[in-house]
């Protein structure tokens, strides 16, 4: 028995790790782990990204010439579900699995076998999924929503879709036990729930929105898949259902799910945003509290997403009054932001741009949802472009702009190196003024009257479709640079110190060498 | 294997590396597989199925196996104990929830599909354009009168029955697992091991019933999941419950023979107490599913 005790001391000791495909298919480790997910994220990033190109090719002008109607269709339905289920999520995951038990001092994640299950289920689901589109008749087409009769009509990928959803949604409920019991039991001694880096404080009430709303959407796609194949009339008004309830199920889980999607890119945003300000987070426990009530008031929302479809007075008045009540923590956010860096002695590395394009970004989103949200000007947006430009606006520069902003703060803390910060900053304004091109003239679109989810449109509407597509296509080549910029620094550059930047930044992840160790933290740091 | 050594109360136990996790995402894909290719009717199907079903056994009893013998090995320390009831809680509320979304599509189909389709509130015109004459009752198999029966009649399974004897069955197992917990903590181990044993047997005899249940539904009733949005609720409902109290009595079966083996002491036997919370979520459910299914 001293045997196995030495055995582990000397791993602890010599950063040994295993190799070959074993390490990874095996693997224990939340920095392995962190690393497949981010790296998968990546990939489906691409993929999705590269769905969104087809699109944008097709609508690059009226009438359909590239791809068949049904097809389209596909695109825009798998682009939805991938992007979602694949990227972000997956990406959060990952600097999850990386930063929590950095910043908090846990030797790793809580439960690390059940870590490495929740990641190697999407790999998988993803399979499934994707293998869809090779089927006679294709991949889904009805939407990720799912909306049924619609979505009941789909064609062999109909079962296909339900059970990979299943799969990822299991994922993601283990993934959010691993994060809750981490942050809850594994923190070091001294570090109380108020000393918590933002980023873990964001990530814990995302983990707690993910318990509570995937085993609803779980449910929902149950009941879809019973529909259409077991004879059941959830859906089926002729047996005593409805489709609407489906959307009040679906929507139930579909709003928590954005700010699932969100509130870990506040949390990033939260952590970069005084290091380059160099001044501490302005209001650290309101934006707790306000992390917390829009996770709260997330739950009673859900209902502004379908308010043409018919419901009663008191019930738009409810969820319209509801939704805006979110602007209130939103903005106790947006202003600690503005007011952190108001007076700070700012600079303007890579992930500092990202994070202030995050904040006016994503506020411009934020103030386009607010103008959804008031029920009878939603009538006239619902279902054009308007709402495409709102949600891309909030997910990509909002979410996925966060997801880089991490990436550019924490890259040497994995690679041990510093990067190419030139090029980055070239990522950054390309990106930056592309996003824009892409997404803002689509407001003009939907006010003029654009439909969203149709393979063709009227005449009218050329001019901004080109403008958007020619958007689109600069971002999406644009972020080959992030791949290239990555890789570089995985394999060379500068040796990044412990610290990394110069402005000093607070936390235990900067306490630790770079590239961090194969194991850190065994024994934990006393936090003061 | 099963060498003893201290625990280190400050060390957290990582594995170093696990085959299983990585064998259950193949298993969950086989099954996964299966069932698609089972409901699309290929006949493949259900040997794809049956294989992601062995695999799922082989995942459960391989990696539980390997937890087991860390414990009895003594590598769990305070915090990982912690760490596994944190787990068990909030995937006992994932389940929660789960349950949730059928009970909000039965009390979603009573507060406002079937009155609407009735012409209640401002859908008037659905049910002079679309069902004309349809009134509202519950139970109901919708405007349509779906189900197997010709003249669309079908009856339900009263309450004061049956499933009140299913309710006592399933109070009397959550007295009994009550009373093998406190011998266990009291170290008495031949009252633990006879109130387990009780416990697992009453839910099996629940599954029986239940099952009987359902015979008697499709054959005598003409209640069946075609049945309308009652017997869409009513199968939903009843058989999710009823796979996880199968769930639930192979968690006790193993316990028990786990006791049997000498497994758990008076002071550290989280697995009991996981197994035990969870007998009780299904305890729970049950109750409001009598209520709300049955009953009224």
């Amino acid at each position: 028995m001293a045997n196995t005790s030495t055995h582990v001391a000397h791993d602890a000791d010599h950063d040994h790790k295993p190799h070959g495909l074993k390490r990874w298919l095996f693997t224990t480790n939340h920095k392995d782990i962190g690393t497949m997910y981010l790296v998968f994220a990546l990939l489906m990033f691409f993929v999705g990204g590269a769905m969104a190109l087809v699109i944008r090719l097709e609508l690059f002008s009226p009438g359909v010439q590239f791809v068949d109607p049904g097809f389209y269709n596909q695109m825009l339905t798998m682009h939805a579900l991938i992007m979602i289920f694949g990227a972000v999520m997956p990406a959060f995951v990952g600097l999850a699995n990386w930063m929590i038990p950095l910043q908090i001092g846990a030797p790793d994640m809580a439960l690390p076998r059940m870590n490495n299950f929740s990641f190697w289920i999407l790999p998988f689901a993803f399979t499934l999924l994707m293998a869809t589109l090779f089927l006679p008749g294709g991949g889904p087409a009805g939407g990720w929503t799912m909306y049924p009769p619609l979505s009941l009509q789909g064609g062999d990928s109909f079962a296909l879709m339900i059970f990979a959803i299943h799969l990822m949604g299991a994922s993601s409920i283990m993934g959010a036990i691993n994060v809750i019991v981490t942050i809850m039991n594994m923190r070091a001694p001294g570090m109380t729930l108020l000393k918590l880096p933002l980023f873990c404080w964001t990530w814990l009430i995302t983990a707690y929105l993910l318990i509570a709303v995937m085993p609803v959407l779980a449910g929902a796609v149950t009941m879809l898949l019973t529909d259409h194949f077991l004879l059941t009339s959830f859906f089926n008004p002729a047996g005593g259902g409805d489709p609407v309830m489906f959307q009040h199920i679906f929507w139930f889980f579909g709003h928590p799910e954005v700010y699932i999607l969100i509130l870990p890119a506040f949390g990033i945003v939260s952590e970069i945003i005084p290091t380059f300000s160099r001044k501490p987070l302005f209001g650290y426990d309101a934006m707790v509290y306000a992390t917390a009530s829009i996770a709260f008031l997330s739950f009673v929302v859900w209902a502004h997403h379908m308010f043409t479809v018919g419901m009663p007075l008191a019930g738009q008045l409810f969820f319209m009054l509801s939704t805006m009540l979110i602007a209130v923590p939103t903005g106790v956010k947006v202003f600690n932001w503005t007011t952190t860096m108001w007076r700070g002695s700012l600079s303007f590395e890579p992930p500092m741009l990202f994070a202030i394009a995050f904040l006016f970004l994503f506020t411009i989103g934020g103030f386009s949802g607010l103008m959804l949200a008031i029920a009878p000007a939603d009538f006239q947006y619902h279902d054009t472009y308007f709402v495409v430009a709102h949600f891309h606006y909030v997910l990509v520069p909002g979410a996925v702009f966060a997801i880089m902003a991490g990436v550019y703060y924490w890259l040497p803390k994995w690679t041990g190196h510093m990067y190419d910060m030139k090029l980055a900053k070239w990522h950054f304004w390309l990106s930056t003024i592309s996003v824009n091109v892409l997404f803002f003239p689509q407001h003009f679109l939907g006010l003029a009257g654009m439909p969203r989810r149709i393979v063709d449109y009227n005449t009218q509407f050329t001019d901004w479709n080109v403008v958007s597509s020619i958007g689109g296509f600069v971002f999406g080549f644009s972020q080959l640079l992030f791949v290239w910029i990555i890789w570089k620094s995985a394999r060379s550059g500068a040796k990044a110190t412990a610290e990394v930047w110069d402005a000093q930044p607070s936390g235990l992840e900067w306490t630790v060498p770079s590239p961090a160790p194969y194991h850190t933290f065994d024994k934990a740091p006393e936090v003061r | 294997m099963a060498t003893t050594h201290e625990v280190d109360p400050n060390r957290y136990y990582v594995p170093h590396s696990s085959p299983w996790p990585i064998f259950g995402s193949v298993a969950l894909f086989v099954l996964a597989a299966g069932a698609a290719l089972t409901l699309e009717q290929t006949t493949l199907g259900p040997y794809v199925l049956g294989l992601g079903f062995l695999l799922l056994f082989v995942l459960f009893f391989g990696w539980f196996r390997n937890v087991v013998d860390e414990n009895q090995a003594g590598m769990y320390n305070a915090a990982v104990d912690r760490s596994f009831r944190m787990g068990m809680m909030w995937f006992i509320f994932s389940e929660v929830m789960f349950f949730a979304a059928f009970f909000g599509a039965l009390f979603y189909a009573r507060q406002f599909s079937l009155p609407w389709l009735s012409g209640e509130g401002a859908k008037a015109v659905t049910n002079v354009l679309l069902w004309p004459g349809f009134e509202a009752a519950w139970p109901s198999n919708g405007p349509a009168d779906l189900g197997p029966r010709d003249d669309g009649s079908f009856e339900t399974i009263p309450a004061f029955g049956l499933p009140a004897f299913n309710t006592l069955l399933l109070l009397t197992s959550g007295v009994t697992i009550t009373i093998a917990h406190h011998a266990l903590r009291a170290g008495k181990r031949a009252q633990l091991s006879l109130f387990l044993a009780a416990t697992w047997i009453l839910g099996f005899i629940f599954l029986g019933v239940q099952i009987y249940e359902y015979h008697y539904a499709y054959t005598d009733l003409g209640l069946t999941l075609g049945t309308g949005i009652y017997g869409s609720t009513f199968f939903m409902l009843t058989g999710f419950h009823g796979f996880h109290v199968m769930v639930g009595a192979i968690m006790l079966l193993v316990i028990w023979l786990r006791v049997v083996k000498g497994h758990f002491s008076p002071e550290r036997h989280f697995a009991f107490e996981a197994t035990a919370w969870y007998w009780h979520f299904v305890d729970v459910v049950w109750l409001i599913l009598f209520v709300f299914v049955y009953w009224l």
